[in-house]
């Protein structure tokens, strides 16, 4: 076990090194003058010229990227271009709310996961199973920014149920920022559940047509007992794979709902970012998502190995 | 006594032959047809395709064409799904969607399949240094990015368009692309058609792509397939941030985009393309499931 950890932190720093040079290459792989993307054609050559001696994009490219990356491991992560504020504050701000938006969405998206998928496998071929499976490939279809806008034209506007947009942090008014997390945060969850209802139903079965099954109901164990007691327990085993590995198609979704939302998490950041051209900006909000997303799957594999310990880690593959 | 005249062969039965890959693809066929839901997805994929290809005889009007004075005007006999804030047809801007929707899915795939399948191949073949320390570990970092950030990024980066947006998505799907053909491939590369293949002394180019490639291509297909309907949703989304097909071209992107700040007055300017994207996409991905069921049975 320490083996595999110590092999897989290994990896995980190769990927976060190329992860680095990938996010570096962004403004270098582009035909041109760096500075002179940045700040748009209009721009005077003295301001193109400023920012170019700013940013030391006159120096040799291993050596701004050795300065770019040795600031990231001190925590400079350079200055918006836009006001100036160093990036690493605006990425503080930004991070808890896409946090109480994920935690929010995790919740709801397990809320409506976990029944559907044991409904299905549990009653395999009937209505509630094809209502089931039907719920889950609609739920993987739908795109997250038309279920956003569904969302806001029946619950917010035609109904008036909840506020259409806008961010309330909890700590000052905790009803209204969770009447305002809730659609965006059904518009997110609703695809995650998808997947996990399609895994869970699979990996239900699977363990409902094991041999141990059968001995619990030999033994005279009721259904539920034996459901949740014994098949749930193991069939979650995968779930927790695909969540963890889900994260990464979750924090996509979360970039465009909270710009449907108006949501000023990271995902906006790095729109807006995206569309001001502001690109210490971007790589600094990029390279916080890819942390996260490095992060949540090596402690998916952990888990993995502490959850079925019969599951061999040694390759680390 | 007669004896039987040996130069009249004797009228046995013989069973008409089929040849096993016949056989094989006539029961894929039977198990596809047999999936309700997959004939239901592949149909209107087809007729997605077709409404693309036919989109100039089949819209009723110009899509770019702007009359004022049908502004904002709900569903109507002469504008079936309304008209938007230029006053456009929004059916004949969904049909005309439905060629950037179809072109995006087939040419951002194709990228990521062009790429993918030659180096899984060779990845998985050779395997060694370059498989495990140069494309495999390329695959990781990639993978580690976000999809739909990742081609936001590159697609500012290229510039807004339909053009940059297909490339960025190809390259976001690349890895999946490489790394299900290496499996794929490892798979294959030990089983005894292959030693023979080699024994028989061809060189590895041959064996590569005349005897392995075939064998791995059935969950290529699926993949793929799934693929288009994951890169036409990337393509609305980035429209609808801006960054993909550009105005006037109609996309359902950018018109769920203008259609979100009219939802209260003209719901179904963003409505009609939103259903439109999410039958087109559940479709596919019907088609696709159905597709793996058939092709492997031991999935369902």
């Amino acid at each position: 076990m320490v083996n595999f950890i110590i092999r897989r932190l290994g990896l995980m720093v190769v990927i976060l090194f190329l992860v680095s040079i990938m996010i570096f290459s962004l403004v270098h792989i582009t035909p041109g003058d760096p500075a002179r993307m940045m700040l748009g054609q209009e721009a005077t050559e003295e301001a193109v010229e400023a920012l170019r001696a700013r940013l030391g994009l006159d120096l040799p490219l291993y050596q701004q990227y050795l300065n770019w990356a040795g600031g990231i491991l001190q925590g400079d992560f350079g200055n918006s271009l836009k006001d100036n504020t160093p990036v690493l504050t605006v990425l503080m701000q930004k991070i808890p709310v896409t946090i109480q938006l994920s935690i929010f969405a995790f919740f709801i998206s397990l809320l409506i996961a976990v029944p559907a998928g044991i409904i299905a496998a549990t009653r395999k071929g009937t209505f509630w199973d094809y209502a089931s499976t039907t719920f889950a490939l609609s739920g993987v279809s739908i795109p997250p920014f038309f279920l956003g806008i569904l969302f806001i034209y029946i619950f917010a506007i035609i109904l008036g149920w909840f506020p259409p947009s806008g961010y309330v942090p909890i700590w000052e008014d905790w009803k209204q920022s969770i009447l305002l997390m809730v659609l965006p945060a059904f518009a997110v969850g609703i695809r995650l559940s998808a997947e996990i209802a399609r895994m869970l139903r699979s990996s239900m079965l699977e363990v409902l047509g094991a041999d141990y099954i059968r001995t619990a109901y030999a033994k005279g164990l009721l259904g539920k007992p034996v459901i949740i007691g014994h098949a749930l327990r193991n069939a979650l085993i995968p779930v927790v794979t695909v969540s963890g590995l889900q994260l990464a198609t979750f924090l996509g979704g979360a970039v465009i709902t909270e710009t449907i939302f108006a949501i000023p998490g990271i995902g906006r950041l790095v729109v807006d970012a995206i569309l001001t051209r502001d690109f210490p900006v971007v790589q600094g909000a990029v390279l916080c998502m890819a942390l996260a997303v490095v992060i949540i799957n090596f402690l998916t594999d952990i888990l993995y190995s502490i959850l079925d310990p019969r599951i061999k880690l040694s390759g680390g593959n | 006594m007669s004896a039987a005249n040996p130069n009249i062969e004797p009228e046995i039965y013989k069973p008409k032959e089929i040849s096993p890959r016949k056989k094989h693809y006539k029961e894929m066929a039977g198990r596809f047809f047999k999936n309700k839901l997959a004939v239901i997805g592949g149909f209107f994929t087809l007729l997605l395709i077709l409404t693309a290809l036919f989109a100039p005889v089949i819209a009723p009007q110009d899509p770019t064409a702007q009359d004022y004075s049908k502004y904002l005007q709900g569903p109507s006999s002469s504008n079936w799904f309304g008209t938007d804030d230029l006053g456009r047809d929004i059916l004949s801007r969904i049909i005309y969607g439905a060629q950037v929707s179809l072109q995006a899915g087939l040419i951002s795939v194709g990228i990521a399949l062009a790429v993918g399948i030659p180096v899984g191949l060779f990845s998985g073949y050779y395997r060694g240094v370059l498989d495990e320390f140069v494309v495999m570990r390329i695959t990781d970092a990639i993978l580690a990015f976000p999809p739909l950030v990742l081609a936001l990024a590159l697609a500012a980066v290229l510039g807004a368009g339909l053009e940059n947006a297909m490339i960025a998505i190809g390259i976001v799907f690349i890895p999946n692309f490489i790394r299900l053909m290496r499996a794929e491939v490892l798979s294959q590369r030990e089983r005894e058609y292959v030693e023979a293949a080699k024994a028989s002394g061809i060189s590895d180019f041959r064996v590569i792509f005349v005897h392995i490639l075939p064998n791995c291509l059935g969950p290529i297909l699926v993949q793929a397939t799934l693929a288009i309907a994951s890169a036409i949703i990337s393509e609305a989304s980035l429209s609808y941030l801006g960054l993909g097909t550009q105005p006037p071209t109609p996309s359902w992107g950018s018109m769920l985009s203008t259609g979100q700040g009219y939802l209260a007055d003209a719901p179904w300017i963003a409505l009609f393309p939103g259903i439109m994207i999410f039958i087109t996409v559940l479709s596919i991905n019907l088609f696709g499931d159905g597709l793996r069921d058939a092709l492997d049975p031991k999935t369902k």
